[in-house]
């Protein structure tokens, strides 16, 4: 449920393909990932998970994966 | 104007800060206070606002200064709200010294108010904008930071980096939706000019075309238009609030 949610929210931030190989997902990996689209993504996660990140966090949210972990700080069980 | 938009006005307790909680309330927005070095203050002033408005109003004590105070002030609006529409960045000090007289922990604290302050709130409130992709932040400046003074080097230099905040956060936030702007005010009555000579002070309001001190509602107002829809399509603007003062 949480995995779907969280790759649903990366769809509509970066404008990627719902088939897209999410686990290669990086920062600046692909052009659709700069950093306008980097805060549509926190922003987008804040509101599917209603939590508010650190800013810390907001920094080191460099991947798909660091993503889970980073949501995982905040309660959300993948 | 602004019937069910949320607002956030830092350092609301006195002066520009308050006058322009009681104008965004009148409009019909509901008001989140914010002070620092007084709480009872602030509890008075919710209790004020909230009855005069007859709606709820919320007060936040923290310091803008902290970044971790700040994201914990913007988590209790989200929590609340789910909303926030608009920021004023009022939260400012005052340390008037001539050059080489300032002591490193005065300037640090100008700083640490007055521009990080600035950008910390700016941060936070962005990002619970840009859910709703709406939003119009004001900064503070002053003609002390676009025009100068002696005296006023630390708070001239922390006002003009406003100006510079302002121009860039507006064009970054522009896709987001959300407008940036600042005022810079010119002398208007406040405790910060309070502690000036009757002398001083005639030589001021003689610079002042309109011939009169400003007023805390005359720079509320024009925080309301820059809040409002009626500025829809401004951003990126510093406007002087000042009578037509020369510095």
């Amino acid at each position: 449920m949480s995995e779907a949610k969280l790759q649903a929210v990366f769809v509509q931030a970066l404008g990627i393909s719902p088939d897209h190989r999410f686990e290669d997902l990086r920062y600046r990996g692909l052009d659709a990932w700069d950093s306008v689209a980097h805060m549509q993504l926190v922003s987008g996660l804040e509101e599917a998970f209603d939590i508010m990140l650190e800013t810390n966090d907001v920094i080191d949210l460099s991947s798909y994966e660091k993503s889970k972990q980073i949501l995982a700080k905040y309660g959300v069980r993948f | 104007m602004l019937e069910g938009q949320v607002a956030l006005v830092t350092g609301s307790t006195r002066g520009i800060g308050w006058a322009t909680a009681q104008r965004l309330a009148q409009q019909g927005a509901t008001v989140v206070l914010n002070g620092h070095s007084n709480p009872g203050l602030l509890e008075q002033r919710v209790t004020e606002l909230s009855q005069s408005s007859g709606r709820e109003m919320l007060g936040l004590s923290f310091d803008v200064a902290d970044d971790v105070q700040v994201v914990a002030a913007a988590r209790d609006i989200h929590a609340r709200y789910k909303r926030l529409d608009v920021l004023v960045n009022n939260a400012g000090i005052l340390r008037d010294a001539m050059l080489g007289m300032f002591s490193r922990e005065a300037v640090d604290r100008v700083i640490d108010v007055n521009v990080k302050g600035s950008l910390f709130v700016l941060q936070a409130a962005a990002r619970l904008m840009m859910r709703a992709k709406r939003g119009s932040i004001v900064n503070l400046s002053s003609i002390i930071g676009t025009r100068g003074n002696p005296g006023q080097a630390a708070y001239a230099a922390s006002k003009a980096a406003l100006v510079g905040l302002t121009l860039s956060a507006a064009k970054e936030l522009a896709p987001h939706g959300i407008r940036v702007n600042a005022i810079a005010p010119g002398y208007i009555d406040t405790d910060m000019i309070k502690h000036l000579s009757a002398d001083k002070h005639r030589e001021r309001v003689a610079g002042i075309g309109l011939g009169r001190v400003g007023t805390p509602e005359d720079v509320a107002d024009v925080v309301v238009f820059l809040a409002s829809e009626w500025s829809r399509y401004v951003t990126g603007q510093v406007i002087g609030v000042d009578g037509g003062m020369v510095i």
